[in-house]
């Protein structure tokens, strides 16, 4: 039996809950003579009615909610201003979503291995999880790196590892996701270089590099360099792409692990978009044409289990970013305004508990990425709150968005929740919330300047330890952890070979021997001369990735110049 | 006299930097009235037990997510026993493997914390512990 949650028992009538309302003569009628004898005779539940996010949800949403809202204005059409209902006209009419499951595990073999099993099962895209020595910039040879190879993604040192990653797979015709931040220029390079050597067209290949240090600093935490010349790289990045990679996403600027490190969708959405404003000015400081380098930029939002709420976030977020690019940066291209984004159902929400029940959340998550526009979709294994997913369990989630898109008939028409009371009127709240969030952070100065006084990452603990304080409470019930609770067998899961390490230094011992030290040392300390300056960097890492430097060495060169960043932790 | 406070050291070891739940275990355990130390992240072995030894602490508590605790947690423990702190009670939280938690345990770790404990589990875990002079 389930214990009661204790929340307050909602009997305010929707015109008493909120006094802006004007309701209808049918809609007061409706309260007198239906809504209050129903209430007298049966009281709703005690339960706290809001979202996951502590956002509160009234009994019931009419016309009334809508009075200054004006669909010409604020719904619009699919394809066109503001791109409420979507960014395309026929949505997944004509072609549905990207199934990019997101995987690496082990030396880059092993990676290579699970992509091609994944392709061969129907996935439509690539994407990369890297190892954490990759992500801080260490060769699986460092002392640092100790424990670390090979565990939560591929490791990944130099190019001769990238070639093996992709070995087989044309990358002229998959398009390629990799998520990594710090070393993002170095690892692109590597992939350029592999691209290069497949004889694919630079001009024509594509794929999202994460390349979002700012959301490190906010939430992840896998930053190396100090905030400036971090921003110095990411910019770096764009301005290499426009001249040679025009359809390539340089950055994929992220509120998954905001929302993943405990934030709220409100602050997810305002953050994330803040974090891309602040892009868009840096890019436009260093000279480049905003519509030149924006239709570049693409996004990355989490998908957590309330459903509607995430409705309304992402099609808000499209709201708030058209509305910006037009206003803030006159703007005049469409391909500027369009915000694109990759969606990722919420990691934190899976259970090491009953862990076949997150099949059905992960299930649910992804059915409102879908219902809310998103243009490539990772939906997460059942398995993922004990260890990176095995293949079996990888299997079920690809499965997943397969049966959303093909079964479920959700696709058949663009928006189908457009024109809900209650739909409109969240993304209304949801987008008004963001920018008060939005307002504040101009008025410190900018993203960089709020994140060196902490303030987005205070305000993420707050809402990270509110939450968990409502789950120890149990008012918020997450079954089978808080409620519902049950005996089960363990799962089998994935075991990384513990050999990846060694493996990896014995790799590393041989290029180091048979490339050119002299080369390298050369390539090198141009790169180092060159960061003294203010020359982009980006064709001064691909010489050295060309020449074997390894990644190490080559963040190393940059750490010298750079410095590195420690943070002032908050709790 | 004032009970002595129970004093925790809330560490971060590895290259990982996911602190949400090192965050919310040292709000917690300073909510349940303990002093709490914490010390950031990417923290070696050598960092925390030379911490430990100069907050002169309880409880050492390891926020593990990134699979390395096989590596970290032996180190750990032989640098408290050369240290003399072989009293002092470290937990574990974290995405730990179910088959991985009886090592863990023979190295010396008093408890592992799964995705889901309730903050106060380990609040009541720790006062049945850590004796209060």
């Amino acid at each position: 039996m389930s214990d009661k949650p204790k929340g307050s028992t909602q009997t305010l009538t929707p015109s008493e809950a909120s006094p802006h309302r004007q309701p209808s003569e049918k809609e007061l009628a409706w309260e007198k003579n239906t809504l209050q004898p129903a209430l007298k005779k049966s009281p709703e539940r005690n339960y706290d009615f809001t979202t996951t996010s502590g956002h509160p949800i009234r009994r019931l949403y009419t016309e009334a909610d809508l009075t200054d809202w004006d669909s010409g204005r604020d719904l619009g059409m699919p394809g066109v201003p503001p791109y409420t209902r979507g960014i395309h006209p026929t949505m997944y009419r004509t072609r549905l979503w990207t199934m990019r499951q997101f995987a690496g595990f082990g030396a880059a073999e092993d990676t290579n291995a699970r992509f091609r099993y994944l392709l061969s099962q129907g996935q439509t895209g690539l994407s990369t999880a890297f190892d954490l020595p990759t992500l801080m910039g260490y060769d699986s040879d460092h002392p640092l790196s100790e424990g670390e190879v090979g565990k939560c993604g591929v490791a990944i040192s130099s190019l001769a590892d990238m070639e093996v990653l992709f070995d087989k797979i044309p990358l002229g015709n998959v398009t390629t996701s990799m998520t990594i931040n710090s070393p993002a220029a170095v690892i692109w390079a590597m992939y350029l270089a592999v691209a290069e050597k497949q004889g694919a067209d630079w001009k024509k290949i594509s794929g999202t590099l994460q390349n979002d240090i700012l959301k490190e600093y906010i939430a992840q935490k896998e930053y190396i360099y100090p905030p400036e010349p971090s921003m110095r790289l990411v910019i770096d990045t764009f301005e290499f792409g426009v001249k040679n990679t025009p359809k390539f996403n340089t950055i994929s600027i992220s509120g998954y692990h905001i929302r993943e490190a405990g934030s709220t969708a409100i602050q997810e959405l305002a953050f994330t978009l803040r974090d891309g404003l602040e892009y868009v000015e840096w890019g436009m400081r260093r000279g480049l044409e905003v519509d030149q380098f924006v239709p570049q930029l693409s996004f990355f939002f989490n998908a957590h289990n309330d459903f509607f709420e995430e409705i309304a976030k992402y099609r808000a977020a499209r709201r708030i970013w058209h509305k910006a690019m037009v206003e803030r940066y006159k703007s005049k291209n469409p391909r500027s305004w369009a915000l694109r984004f990759h969606t990722q159902t919420a990691g934190c929400s899976l259970t090491a508990q009953q862990p076949y029940n997150n099949v059905v959340r992960t299930a649910l998550q992804a059915l409102a990425a879908v219902m809310g526009g998103t243009q490539s979709l990772h939906t997460n294994s059942l398995d993922e709150a004990w260890a990176l997913p095995t293949e079996f369990a990888a299997t079920i989630a690809l499965r997943t968005q397969q049966i959303i898109a093909h079964e479920t008939g959700v696709t058949n028409t663009v928006d189908p929740l457009g024109g809900s009371y209650f739909v409109e009127t969240l993304t209304n709240e949801v987008e008004r919330g963001a920018w008060d969030y939005i307002e504040k952070i101009d008025a410190m100065g900018g993203m960089v300047a709020a994140i060196e006084r902490g303030y987005p990452q205070r305000e993420i603990a707050e809402a990270s330890y509110r939450y968990q304080v409502a789950v120890d409470k149990k008012e918020k019930i997450i079954v089978g952890v808080n409620d519902f609770v049950s005996d089960e067998k363990p799962l089998e899961i994935l075991q990384i070979d513990e050999t990846v390490a060694h493996r990896q230094a014995e790799r590393l011992r041989k290029l180091r021997a048979e490339r050119s030290q002299a080369e390298v040392d050369r390539r090198l300390s141009a790169l180092r001369s060159a960061a003294k300056g203010t020359e982009n960097l980006m064709p001064f890492i691909f010489d050295a990735v060309k020449s074997y430097a390894t990644l190490g060495e080559i963040c190393d060169a940059m750490r010298d110049v750079f410095g590195t960043y420690e943070e002032v932790a908050i709790t | 006299m004032p009970e002595k406070k129970i004093r925790v050291l809330i560490a971060k070891p590895g290259l990982d930097g996911h602190d949400r739940g090192a965050k919310v275990i040292a709000r917690a355990l300073r909510d349940a009235g303990m002093e709490v130390i914490y010390t950031g992240l990417r923290q070696t072995p050598e960092m925390i037990a030379s911490a430990a030894v100069q907050e002169d602490v309880d409880v050492i508590g390891l926020s593990i997510l990134s699979g390395a605790h096989n590596t970290i947690c032996p180190q750990l423990m032989n640098l408290l026993r050369e240290k003399g702190m072989s009293d002092v009670t470290v937990l574990v939280g974290g995405i730990i493997p179910e088959a991985d938690i009886s090592g863990l345990k023979k190295s010396g770790i008093a408890e592992i914390f799964l995705p889901g404990t309730s903050t106060q589990d380990i609040v009541d875990f720790i006062h049945k512990l850590v004796p209060r002079a």
